[in-house]
């Protein structure tokens, strides 16, 4: 069984978000991590390698740098890691990203992808999936449980107030949650051991089946006006109608009183 | 001569950190009340490997060097003195003369499970007339067949009661020399929990690092199978000693840790704390504190490192290992004290937990060789 594992370096905002005077990220003053919901990802592809004997290959696109969490994964226990990273894969958006995510993995056998649901400096949730859809593969969202029976994935779906039991057939595509597990720790002799495993680089030349117009900034269609924290959501409101038809009225109304419609 | 660590240890060092602040920190305060011995925690490090750090894989450790091994011991007493110093002791003092002195079936037998941490280990020299003055050990191994048959009986030793296997020292022969002085002849053995006639006397109530079990140990015609001799009948002294310049590696990494760990809550603290409408990090005499316990932990940071290099290149890191120590554990006293005084009332309720890092400090002073012991080996390597 052979699983590849995206993950991605974001910066820790766990000490708070710094932005830099042009409202873009300072990535430069935050400390790096791997994404908590990419290592929960890896933690579940470990423990396939654990169960199954799985191989587990790490992906991950980014600058140089970014070799760092492979290096992470090497010393939880992964068993290969690949860099992609190419000046002209600077600036992408989840469009381009997935391409070239899509791109690197058409050159690797594998029944299983795992990716994390999203990212901590994006938080778009859409790179997974958007790389299922460029290989012509299922994919299963949200994954609070997962596991294996037969040639298949079965994968317990968090959903806003209930959970879908999903079945698909392999090779398919799964985004995790943190909630999936609780990752394991690296060991200090895996740390050491991990700086002697080679990483694999690939480069815009590597990349099978990928467009030019597809890749980096001038394949990202979304344009970044302002970044901003994270906004806190308000508590809500709740509302109990007597019939269909008035709980539609009220929507409708609230809609219109925003002047969404 | 380059003060940058390697990516590897950058990372061991984020890895033991992350460990101790999600693992270690929140059962800190529970720990030193309730007094009990933190074994989840112990079982955790063992699974990732912290039981075993500087023990070759071939034995069942992580392979790493001392200096990765001091970051460990360091970063856990940041948080909690206690789970720093069951580390240490079980590390530097049981599994490293095993390593060093043992024979392969001994080390087969016991440092493999102390490397792997299936087993827990502490180490016995202390005794109720016998601290600094190794000469007034009244413990003694007398060869009778097969065995030796152990009598006596050690004090203060750490892991006491928790521990599976533990180097004991024991005089093994009395010499007079020409001066018509008795000296005692020690040697080191390896002594296993259950072992009949070995028991455990009181449990110590401590000033600090309360949840480390603390023991006397009670040996009645204890026979130790004459296999688990370690490093030769008549060794006992050397070895002893060489373990502890290890063991005060360990112990100065855990004073360091203790002083950054003060250090860093009251910098926490001195910002939010707000007297005559501004935060007390605003005067100049908190400044001024701040910055005289900084450079003394970065002093202290420095010879720990270098000693733990030493131990890593050298084959005797006496005085190495005595500096750091005795430096890091008056800084670690120091530290601490100021500590409390800069977070007034607070610093004296157990909640804030600068009072207890205090409390943990003071045994840095102490244990593994007082300061005085240090500064003894320190000055006589200067005067021979």
């Amino acid at each position: 069984m052979k699983v590849v594992v995206c993950v991605k370096q974001v910066p820790d905002t766990k000490g708070g978000v710094k932005f830099k005077p042009d409202g873009t990220l300072d990535r430069a003053g935050m400390l790096a991590i791997m994404n908590p919901d990419d290592k929960a990802g890896l933690e579940a592809a470990l423990r396939l390698k654990d169960q199954y004997g799985a191989e587990v290959t790490v992906v991950t696109m980014g600058l140089p740098k970014a070799e760092a969490v492979l290096r992470e994964a090497f010393a939880m226990g992964a068993d290969k890691g690949i860099l992609v990273t190419d000046r002209v894969l600077g600036g992408a958006d989840t469009w381009a990203t997935s391409t070239t995510i899509a791109g690197a993995l058409r050159n690797l056998d594998y029944d299983l992808i795992i990716t994390g649901r999203q990212a901590i400096d994006g938080d778009t949730a859409q790179v997974g999936p958007q790389i299922s859809e460029h290989l012509g593969i299922p994919v299963i969202s949200y994954a609070e449980d997962l596991k294996i029976e037969g040639d298949s994935v079965v994968v317990k779906r968090q959903y806003d107030d209930r959970y879908h039991m999903v079945k698909a057939k392999m090779p398919c595509l799964v985004t995790a949650l943190s909630e999936l597990n609780e990752p394991r720790y690296m060991t200090p002799g895996g740390i050491f051991d991990a700086f002697k495993k080679e990483v694999t680089v690939w480069g815009r030349a590597d990349l099978k089946d990928v467009k030019d117009s597809d890749i980096g900034m001038k394949g990202s269609p979304t344009q970044i006006a302002k970044a901003s924290d994270r906004v806190k959501k308000g508590a809500g409101e709740k509302v109990t109608p007597d019939s269909p038809a008035e709980a539609v009225d009220y929507i409708v109304g609230k809609l219109a009183e925003k002047n969404v419609i | 001569m380059d003060f940058q660590l390697s990516k590897e240890h950058e990372m061991a060092r984020s890895l033991f950190r992350d460990f101790a602040e999600k693992e270690v920190k929140p059962h800190a305060i529970d720990v030193d009340e309730t007094e009990v011995f933190p074994r989840e925690t112990v079982s955790k490090m063992q699974k990732y490997g912290f039981m075993g750090i500087a023990i070759p894989k071939e034995y069942g450790g992580q392979g790493c060097d001392p200096l990765t091994y001091v970051m460990c011991v360091e970063e856990l007493a940041k948080v909690c003195g206690t789970t720093a110093v069951i580390v240490s002791a079980h590390s530097s003092l049981c599994a490293d003369p095993i390593m060093m002195y043992g024979t392969e079936e001994q080390k087969q037998k016991y440092l493999v499970p102390l490397a792997k941490g299936e087993k827990l280990g502490a180490f016995g020299l202390t005794e109720p007339g016998a601290g600094t003055d190794a000469q007034g050990v009244q413990t003694r191994a007398v060869l009778d067949g097969d065995s030796y048959v152990l009598n006596g009986s050690k004090c203060f030793i750490t892991n006491g009661k928790e521990a599976d296997i533990y180097i004991i020292i024991a005089y093994t022969d009395l010499q007079v020399d020409a001066k018509g002085r008795k000296k005692k002849i020690f040697s080191a053995f390896i002594v296993e929990k259950d072992t009949p006639g070995f028991t455990f006397g009181t449990k110590e109530n401590k000033m600090g690092i309360r949840g480390s079990s603390t023991y006397e140990l009670i040996f009645q015609d204890c026979r130790i199978p004459k296999e688990n001799l370690l490093g030769g009948e008549g060794n006992g002294f050397k070895i002893a000693m060489h373990t502890l310049d290890g063991g005060r590696i360990g112990i100065a990494a855990q004073a360091l840790g203790i002083a950054e760990g003060a250090l860093e809550r009251t910098v926490a603290y001195v910002k939010e704390r707000q007297q005559f409408g501004r935060s007390i990090a605003q005067f100049q005499n908190t400044q001024f504190q701040l910055a005289n316990m900084k450079v003394q932990v970065e002093a202290a940071q420095m010879l720990v490192y270098k000693a733990a290099m030493a131990k890593a290149t050298q084959s005797k890191y006496s005085v190495e290992a005595a500096e750091a120590k005795l430096f890091a554990a008056e800084v670690a006293m120091d530290v601490t004290t100021k500590a409390v005084q800069l977070h007034g009332g607070y610093g004296y309720i157990r909640e804030y937990e600068v009072e207890r890092m205090m409390r943990d400090a003071k045994i840095t002073e102490i244990y593994e060789g007082t300061s005085e012991v240090q500064r003894m080996v320190i000055s006589g390597d200067m005067l021979k």
